[in-house]
């Protein structure tokens, strides 16, 4: 199975996050690099998916879904940045 | 909550993911057709669909009587406010989702579906988004679907944005949307197609069967000095040798977005 990018991972995250978070940028802690996770490698299989930095393929998040639980884990991110509406006074 | 509370909280969501909110729905196919040998187009009623942006996608979950579920992601070919939602769907020979949803789905039968999904890969009029850059799109093979949800919103929105679309598929007979590619070719805000075939090109074609070279594809896009918005989407392979090409090419990195379906 070759891998995706974080496109894909729009439908399970959404179980994390009340928002789109595809298009959030984080900033990778072993190069740097910050990008949306849109543009994240995911290597998914039977046991879990992977989410790795498209510039040096640290590995940026993991998530696994089984029955009535889903865990997700970040240790690849040191930053997120989400957009937000701006203010309306 | 009011309704006031109520549109106002709405209007937040918009402004902060720019697309609806996804949740389940339960969807009923309302027409199946054959798209090509070995693809279908879906037609879905959907329950509750808030609309989606041109490029979303959606997930389908099967579900066996023994409580086994497969989940696997499609492109819509749709656009706007409609609860009826297109798909066009590729079967592939392993899958455990598309050989149903190709060749035994029927009107009537019923689906659950989870979206609008990504808004990372999606396009909105110039109109709305301030962005009047032109738009080039690739596709590869059934990659094309989230691409035509684009272009057919182009036309829809008489959109004054250059548009042009470069589509690498297998045979003529393998082409998407034959018919409405053409149609948006003639619209009033036009669609420029440009096809390369891959395994078997019409009688009289100018160009052999080949993928396609990193000197076609150059003369195919819109040069990088425009600086136009890029849309890929096709196979992993497909996706990451045009990317690398068109960054080649002085294309900004930013300005190209990808979406890779996997194998094949």
């Amino acid at each position: 199975m070759e891998h995706v990018d974080g496109n894909a991972i729009a439908g399970p995250l959404a179980e994390f996050f009340a928002f789109d978070v595809t298009t959030a940028t984080g900033r990778c802690t072993g190069c740097g690099s910050i990008a949306e996770l849109a543009r994240a490698m995911v290597y998914r299989s039977g046991a879990g998916t992977v989410v790795r930095c498209a510039t040096c393929d640290t590995v940026l998040a993991t998530f696994v879904e089984s029955g009535d639980r889903a865990w997700i884990g970040l240790s690849g991110m040191s930053a997120i940045e989400v957009r937000r509406a701006p203010s309306t006074g | 909550m009011s309704d006031a509370t109520t549109s106002q909280v709405m209007a937040l969501g918009a402004a902060v993911e720019s697309v609806p909110r996804s949740g389940w729905h339960a969807a009923t196919v309302g027409a199946v057709h054959r798209e090509t040998p070995n693809a279908s187009r879906l037609e879905l009623d959907v329950e509750g669909w808030p609309g989606n942006a041109a490029g979303q996608h959606l997930d389908v979950r099967l579900t066996a009587p023994d409580g086994y579920s497969a989940t696997r992601s499609y492109s819509i070919a749709s656009s706007g406010a409609s609860t009826r939602v297109v798909l066009a769907v590729d079967k592939l020979p392993d899958g455990e989702v598309s050989p149903y949803l190709v060749d035994d789905v029927r009107a009537g039968d019923m689906l659950e579906v989870h979206g609008p999904l990504g808004a990372f890969f999606v396009w909105a009029p110039a109109a709305e988004t301030g962005d009047d850059r032109p738009v080039q799109l690739i596709a590869g093979g059934s990659g094309v679907v989230p691409l035509f949800a684009m272009a057919q919103a182009h036309a829809d929105a008489d959109d004054p944005t250059p548009f042009r679309l470069l589509y690498s598929v297998r045979t003529p007979d393998d082409v998407y949307f034959s018919e409405e590619l053409r149609g948006l070719s003639d619209a009033s805000a036009p669609l420029r197609l440009d096809l390369v075939y891959t395994r078997r090109t019409p009688d009289g074609w100018p160009t052999p069967a080949g993928r396609i070279t990193r000197e076609a594809l150059e003369a195919a896009v819109i040069p990088a000095a425009d600086r136009p918005r890029v849309y890929v989407c096709g196979s992993t392979g497909f996706v990451e040798r045009v990317a690398d090409w068109l960054v080649g090419f002085g294309h900004d990195p930013r300005s190209v977005r990808t979406e890779r379906y996997g194998g094949m």
